[in-house]
């Protein structure tokens, strides 16, 4: 599927470079979604696909390139020259996207709904009866509504990703973020979350995910990315990546990858 | 012993032993909210301050601490009144409270560190700004998981208050002492004045429990 040329890229990615200290993580990456592309990122660990993820997100900085959002420029400026942004301006470009994290990190202290109502309340600074129905909207599409005021101790890992899910999502935001959001579950578990990310996914959601589910990634993904040593490796339609891959090293990935 | 008399000294030292308690309740009282509110700020500092901050705030802790309660109220009533005039009960009260900040702030700092960073990284992420985690998120925590150690530390504020008696400061020690030196009955005053002192720890105790579990995040 082509997309127009004349349209913005819902997120772009310009030559990113990231060093920690003097470990330089991310060597130039460069990546362009449209609007309701489900990309995948897959790669050993230590690839800087994740690190990749949380620049997107602002939870790391970065030292060269640029992420633009809907075409804003986030987390620095650009010209005339480059500074880091405000923290309330970085804040309000941190709401744009949408993150879903490895260990959930549910507030422990509020129920599923709290979870959900309190960006809607504090950062878009919705009325309470509008936060609670677009929170019970989401957590009824997340299969989680009979559980709502359910603290997250009360909760499986499954059914605390489904509402750090909804909490992510229900914030309307334009790229949603998932990183490893299986690899803490037990496996049985894996799937009640997979399956959310995928009626999503069908939804249109625009979805930027880092997994290590290979099957997951073939079937959801319009594209898969591989990530080796900071750099984009190889990119393309799953079943090119996966069934034809063109570098030694995605080869030797996929060898060792689990299906 | 002769009960009927002490019962009768007791009677006539009424009021000037309820004034005691008063003062003690009172002091400690004060004491403790101000010495909770000043010691979020030492927490605050000691987490998330800047170098300088961090520096002069963990040098004043660790004088405070590596200090007894008692050479502390001394220094505020006899050091302080060097540079303002202090009465006992103003000076008693910066010592109580000082010494408040200091096991507050402390044991706010470990809670607060204690915090998984993912918490502060999935509030970020749907784009709350720093002070809106710090209230919603990351207080709520810390406070719960410093309440035990705070209620300790109001009950260790109250016991600390008797050393107030040095700098004159009329609470229930003190009084207990006049009246005893009135009506020399020391075992059965110091006994009452015991009594008391347990069972305001206690209650704070109690209370402290029943809040805990109101609290108490169900799993």
């Amino acid at each position: 599927m082509s997309q127009p040329v004349l349209e913005i890229p819902v997120l772009e990615i310009l030559g990113l470079h990231k060093k920690f200290k003097e470990i330089e993580v991310l060597k130039g990456v460069d990546l362009s979604m449209a609007t309701g592309d489900v990309v995948s990122i897959i790669g050993s660990s230590g690839s800087g696909k994740t690190t990749m993820l949380r620049c997107v997100n602002l939870l790391e900085d970065f030292q060269q390139g640029s992420i633009r959002i809907d075409g804003e420029e986030i987390g620095y400026t650009a010209a005339p020259e480059r500074r880091r942004r405000k923290e309330s301006e970085i804040a309000r470009q941190r709401s744009m996207t949408g993150m879903v994290f490895q260990q959930f990190n549910l507030f422990p202290h509020m129920t599923a709904l709290g979870n959900v109502t309190l960006g809607l309340l504090k950062v878009k600074k919705l009325p309470k009866a509008e936060a609670t129905a677009i929170a019970e909207k989401w957590l009824e599409r997340v299969g989680m509504a009979e559980r709502r005021n359910h603290f997250p101790g009360q909760l499986s890992g499954g059914q605390q990703q489904r509402v750090a899910i909804a909490r992510a999502i229900a914030m309307n935001p334009k790229v949603m973020l998932f990183d490893e959001v299986t690899s803490a579950l037990d496996p049985e578990l894996v799937n009640e979350v997979l399956n959310v990310i995928k009626s999503l996914a069908a939804d249109g959601m625009t979805m930027l995910l880092v997994t290590h589910e290979m099957k997951f990634a073939y079937e959801v993904s319009r594209r898969v990315v591989f990530m080796n040593q900071g750099r984009i490796e190889e990119q393309g339609a799953p079943e090119q990546v996966f069934r034809n891959p063109q570098s030694t090293r995605l080869a030797e990935f996929l060898k060792n990858a689990k299906f | 012993m002769d009960f009927t008399r002490f019962f009768s000294d007791l009677y006539t030292a009424r009021f000037a032993l309820l004034e005691g308690i008063g003062m003690t309740l009172i002091i400690s009282g004060i004491a403790i909210v101000l010495g909770t509110l000043l010691g979020i700020g030492v927490a605050l500092s000691l987490v998330y301050g800047g170098r300088v901050q961090r520096f002069i705030v963990r040098t004043f802790l660790e004088y405070v601490r590596g200090t007894p309660v008692f050479v502390l109220i001394l220094a505020c009533y006899y050091l302080l009144s060097t540079v303002i005039q202090l009465t006992p009960f103003q000076a008693g009260l910066i010592a109580l409270t000082v010494f408040c900040s200091s096991h507050v702030g402390e044991n706010l700092r470990g809670a607060l560190l204690a915090l998984p960073k993912g918490q502060t990284e999935a509030a970020k992420a749907i784009g709350l700004t720093f002070p809106q985690t710090f209230a919603y998120v990351l207080a709520p925590q810390a406070l719960r998981q410093a309440l035990p150690a705070w209620i300790n530390t109001a009950a260790e504020l109250v016991k600390a208050s008797t050393l107030l008696a040095v700098i004159g400061v009329v609470e229930l020690m003190l009084t207990t002492r006049q009246i005893i030196a009135l009506k020399p009955r020391p075992l059965e005053f110091y006994f009452l004045a015991g009594l008391v002192y347990f069972l305001i720890c206690f209650s704070i105790e109690r209370l402290g429990r029943a809040v805990e579990r109101r609290i108490a995040l169900p799993s």
